[in-house]
């Protein structure tokens, strides 16, 4: 079977320099791919450039073949390629309800137009988002949150938000970056469930990166490791606990969170 | 999502009784007639506010109204004196290529934001008054005027509309025309702004990347509601040009493109009446300063100043709540 992703040779420069160099991996349908490395590795870059929010400086990525680097995210985004952002990303004067429900406009079947007038196609759409977000909302145990105003979110709920906007779009491939920051150990061993059965029930195949290890060797079929925008190991997480390159990479850095 | 409440359904019986009724009624009583020409002129000037609020609705601060104001004025002044074409004709006329000049350049600035977007749209109003000083069509610097006001219109025989020139009373004619425009485009920008444009207009308002992330063609909604915001600066512009039955490169200036933007905030960018109530409020503050001489210009603007400091979400911020939207 052909692989669903295809990253070829991909190089990001900003400037002198190299966030990502010539890094070439495959993503199978229905994985859950984990990308790891120290601060400043180079793996946001990298989810960027598959996302096409930032171009690519040479190398292409694909997906099922077609070309999807260097493009506009919105149309990558409606090809079913969908990223949730590191950093606090939200409509924040929209409810929870409200943001799953604009989430899910590109699955709109009455027109804008249909919309203005209240066309029944418009009426049918309308009641069908609202349903699913309440679905979706209860999938992710998020039902008692979903009329809070998002600015007003914890920390933790805030990312759970950013997860559910991200698959209310119906992705075939989910990008997470950092999904588990600023959860504690429950909420994550939660978020690693739902992730899972987001992938076994929805058939969504998951890209994240993460610096949770324990969550990370839980969570993934294979783990990529970069590290100063070089890719230096790909494979199960048993080889990975047992790569060298890996444990000098964590142990050379200040960063020792890796827990093996 | 979208529940019309009893007491809404009342406001707007109440507004609709007040402006088509009421307000004749009170003239007639009172024989301030001159009260129809300023009432009229608010209800255009809020039919431009309201587009430069929609701008405002996807993140763009517009000082460009006037240009659009200007060049559907030109647009039905030429149709109606040039072409022959009846006026209510040249009247959407004049909305639609405002429309179409609005997508053309909105392809070239829309990307810009902030300080860098108002600028180029409050350079728009002098292009647009330079260009009409130049062009023959236009008349030079002379403009259009003896435009013949509205002609009747009839459907297999039927008279729709009655011709203005036979009109006894043409003022009270022109005040019903434009009451009902502006009851047209606040109840279309309702619809709009609850709509599912409206609602990715807000999503793109408060996040352009999650925007982008969940699949909104940023680039595309920006255009269709600036060719919108434009529409209703045509539609102003085109009917303020057959009142006063003359258009000239001055008709509408900067101060005017300003005076839009200041409408909206005035009134409260969180709502969809908002620029109908500060158009309202700024008009007849001006007015009611006048006495003051010298000094009008001075008051006013530290009045100005000050609502907006004390009341950054606007008047209607008083009487509905946080967030609240009527
Ligand atoms: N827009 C940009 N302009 C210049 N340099 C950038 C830009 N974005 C990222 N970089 C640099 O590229 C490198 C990789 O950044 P990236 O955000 O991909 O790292 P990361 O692996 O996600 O790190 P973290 O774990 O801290 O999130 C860093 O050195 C960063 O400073
Ligand atoms: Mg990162």
């Amino acid at each position: 079977m052909s692989p669903l992703l295809q990253v070829k040779n991909v190089t990001k420069r900003y400037g002198g320099l190299t966030a990502n160099n010539n890094i070439s991996f495959d993503v199978a349908e229905n994985e859950i791919l984990s990308v790891i490395g120290p601060n400043g590795a180079g793996k946001s870059t990298l989810f960027k450039m598959i996302s096409s929010f930032v171009p690519t400086t040479s190398g292409e990525v694909l997906y099922r073949g077609e070309r999807i680097s260097n493009n506009k995210p919105h149309i990558v985004a409606r090809k079913g390629i969908v990223r949730t952002f590191q950093e606090t990303t939200i409509f924040k004067s929209m409810t929870v309800r409200e943001s799953v429900i604009v989430a899910q406009h590109l699955r709109a079947k009455a027109s804008l137009a249909g919309y203005f007038w209240g066309s029944r196609a418009a009426k049918a759409d309308v009641a069908a988002f609202g349903q699913y977000a309440d679905e979706l909302l209860e999938f992710l145990g998020m039902s008692e949150i979903s009329s809070e105003l998002a600015s007003n979110l914890p920390q933790g709920n805030l990312r759970a938000l950013g997860i559910a906007i991200g698959l209310a779009t119906d992705p075939k491939v989910l990008l997470l970056d950092e999904p588990f920051a600023g959860m504690n150990h429950d909420e994550t061993m939660r978020m690693v469930d739902l992730v899972r059965s987001v992938r076994d029930e929805r058939g969504v195949t998951v890209l994240l990166v993460e610096h949770d290890m324990p969550a990370v060797m839980t969570i993934s079929d294979r783990i990529l490791v970069l590290n100063f925008g070089e890719k230096i190991a790909e494979g199960t997480p048993s080889e990975i606990q047992n790569n060298d390159k890996v444990i000098e990479a964590y142990l050379g850095s200040s960063d020792d969170e890796i827990g093996m | 999502m979208e529940n019309i409440t009893k007491r809404q359904l009342f406001n707007v019986g109440l507004f609709l009784f007040s402006i088509f009724i009421a307000v004749p009624l009170i003239i007639s009583a009172t024989g301030r007639w001159d009260f129809y020409f300023t009432l009229t002129s608010v209800a255009l000037l809020a039919i431009a506010s309201a587009g430069v609020w929609l701008t405002f609705y996807i993140g763009r601060i517009n000082i460009g109204q006037g240009a659009f104001a200007l060049i559907g004025a030109y647009v039905s002044a030429i149709l109606v004196v040039k072409g022959g074409i009846s006026f209510w004709i040249s009247l959407p006329a004049a909305g639609i290529f405002a429309a179409i000049v609005a997508i053309f350049i909105g392809m070239l600035v829309l990307r810009l934001r902030g300080v860098y977007f108002a600028m180029i749209t409050l350079v728009l109003t002098q292009v647009v008054t330079l260009t009409a000083l130049a062009l023959p069509i236009t008349n030079g610097a002379k403009g259009i005027s003896s435009i013949p006001l509205p002609s009747g219109v009839s459907l297999f025989g039927i008279p729709i509309l009655p011709d203005f020139a036979t009109m006894a009373n043409t003022k009270l004619a022109f005040y019903y025309t434009a009451c009902i425009l502006m009851v047209l485009t606040y109840a279309a920008l309702y619809r709009l702004v609850n709509s599912r444009l409206g609602h990715l207009c807000r999503s793109m308002q408060q996040n352009e990347e999650l925007a982008s992330s969940i699949g909104v063609n940023i680039a595309h909604i920006r255009i269709v509601i600036f060719a919108i915001s434009s529409f209703f600066g045509g539609i102003g512009g085109a009917m303020f040009g057959s009142i006063a039955q003359s258009v000239y490169p001055s008709s509408f200036q900067v101060a005017d493109s300003v005076n839009f933007m200041l409408n909206c905030f005035l009134g409260g960018l969180g709502y969809v009446f908002g620029p109908m109530l500060g158009t309202l409020v700024l008009y007849f503050g001006w007015d009611l300063l006048f006495e003051l001489g010298k000094y009008q210009m001075l008051v006013y603007s530290i009045i100005l100043i000050a609502v907006i400091r004390f009341l950054p979400n606007g008047l209607l911020s008083l009487q509905f709540g946080k967030g609240a939207r009527k």
